[in-house]
């Protein structure tokens, strides 16, 4: 099975996270939204698969390259 | 003693209530709606403080006689009368918003990718369309410029240009250039997709920029004043205050300085012109075929800029190796960061993994240069 790592693109801070592991997604969900430059930011699955990893909560201050999740399809 | 107290009621007029209704809708966009809250709410008011017969807040003296509405030659002596004349016609406001727009602003994104510079300057070829549309349209230079110049949908460089060139359009093009900030997301999205096919928008773009040094940002706003105004000296008053905040923000000793001009003193001026420009409105001054010809032509001016925007990032890419996302050329036009977030926004729609806000950036923050410019040449020009 294909998996695929899903990194955040910019740095912020996780306002919510929207799936949870086994959640199954489809391409254009969205995962988590990040507030980053005084906007809110969906970051969305790049495929459909399912959440077989997801490692951050809301609340919490992200970098740029950190893990989202991992989608497996 | 009665006939003494005058009545407002008496005094309206089928144009005060029609500029009433439209300083309600003002409210209601900038309150219900939430579009540019911090400008509209005080300009809509102002339309409506203005428009009640009889209050006086924008009295002149012209020739020993007080009359209602500004007079441009009058000496003025209302509340709100005086502010224009002294903060707006006297350009203090516009280029001191300038100020904390620089503190404001992170220049990181540009510095990252200075090709971005180039489709900032791209989304200005709209400003000249726009010109000599307006030129075509029978409407004299002067008047020309300040319609153009809204293309650039930047506020204070609009009331900055047209308080030299043609201040008695002032109220229709400040009003449009702020109304057009707030339609970006309107007026963008069906300009972009007419001119990209969903493959364009959907070309992907590394998120990760270059990391820019401290040194860079310092050196940058003291380098960006030297060269703009000597190219382009009449830029001066606006580039310079702009460049300035910026080095209020990077040069990290000045922190407080930084924080006043960013907040608190925007704040104070962003009051200060929200209800000069909605009090400039009265109906004998705004409900004129001219000033509402120069409104629409303000929405021309706009979508020319965003599409010559689009059109340069994608010739570009006929010459680059590295294809750019055509849309963040759209971007080039100076509202920050709206103009940016309708990018982000189709970027994400037409590739999920897409991620361009920050390249985005780099051509908005260019574009707030760009129009400045534009109108420091419009003023060498003509001023």
């Amino acid at each position: 099975m294909a998996q695929e790592k899903v990194e955040f693109p910019i740095t912020g801070k996780v306002i919510s996270v929207n799936v949870k592991q086994g959640d199954t997604v489809n391409e254009g969900d969205i995962l988590c939204l990040l507030e980053s430059m005084k906007m809110e930011n969906p970051i969305l699955a790049p495929v459909g698969g399912t959440v077989s990893e997801i490692g951050i909560s809301a609340g919490q201050v992200v970098e740029v390259g950190e893990a989202v999740a991992l989608i497996e399809y | 003693m009665l006939e003494l107290f005058e009545l407002g009621f008496l005094h309206l007029t089928w144009g005060s209530i029609l500029m009433l209704l439209i300083g309600v809708v003002l409210l209601y966009l900038g309150i219900a709606k939430k579009m540019e809250p911090l400008l509209l709410v005080p300009i809509g008011f102002g339309v409506i403080l203005v428009n009640l017969p009889l209050g006086g807040l924008m009295e002149c003296i012209v020739n020993g006689n007080v009359v209602e509405a500004y007079a441009l030659g009058g000496e003025p002596a209302g509340l709100i009368s005086r502010i224009f004349r002294y903060g707006l016609a006297w350009e203090i406001i516009p280029c001191f918003i300038f100020l904390g727009l620089g503190a404001m602003t992170d220049f990181g994104p540009l510095l990252a990718n200075p090709k971005t510079l180039i489709l900032g300057a791209g989304a200005q070829f709209g400003v000249y369309f726009a010109f000599f549309i307006a030129l075509l349209l029978g409407f004299s230079i002067n008047e020309a410029c300040s319609i153009g110049i809204i293309g650039g949908a930047d506020g204070p460089t609009t009331i900055y240009l047209t308080n030299r060139l043609a201040p008695y359009f002032i109220g229709s093009t400040a009003v449009a250039a702020y109304t057009y900030m707030a339609l970006v997301p309107i007026i963008q999205p069906p300009v972009i997709k007419l001119l990209t096919t969903k493959a364009e928008r959907a070309i992907y773009m590394k998120p990760q920029l270059r990391a820019v040094s401290k040194r860079e940002k310092l050196i940058f706003p003291i380098m960006a004043a030297v060269i703009i105004i000597l190219l382009v000296p009449k830029s001066a008053p606006l580039i310079g205050m702009f460049m300035f905040g910026n080095l209020l923000k990077e040069s990290g000793v000045t922190d407080r300085l930084a924080d006043t001009a960013a907040n608190a003193f925007m704040n104070i001026l962003t009051i200060l012109l929200g209800i000069s420009v909605g009090c400039f409105m009265s109906a004998e001054v705004f409900l004129k075929v001219e000033s509402l010809l120069v409104f629409a032509l303000g929405c021309v001016a706009f979508a020319s800029s965003t599409a010559f925007g689009v059109c340069l990032a994608k010739l570009m890419n006929v010459f680059s190796k590295e294809k750019i996302n055509p849309m963040i050329g759209a971007a080039g036009v100076s509202a920050v960061p709206m103009a940016a977030r309708v990018v982000q926004k189709m970027g994400q729609e037409a590739n999920p993994r897409n991620f361009l806000l920050m390249h985005a950036m780099g051509p908005n923050i260019a574009g707030v240069i760009g129009t400045a410019t534009a109108a420091g040449i419009f003023l060498g020009m003509v001023g």
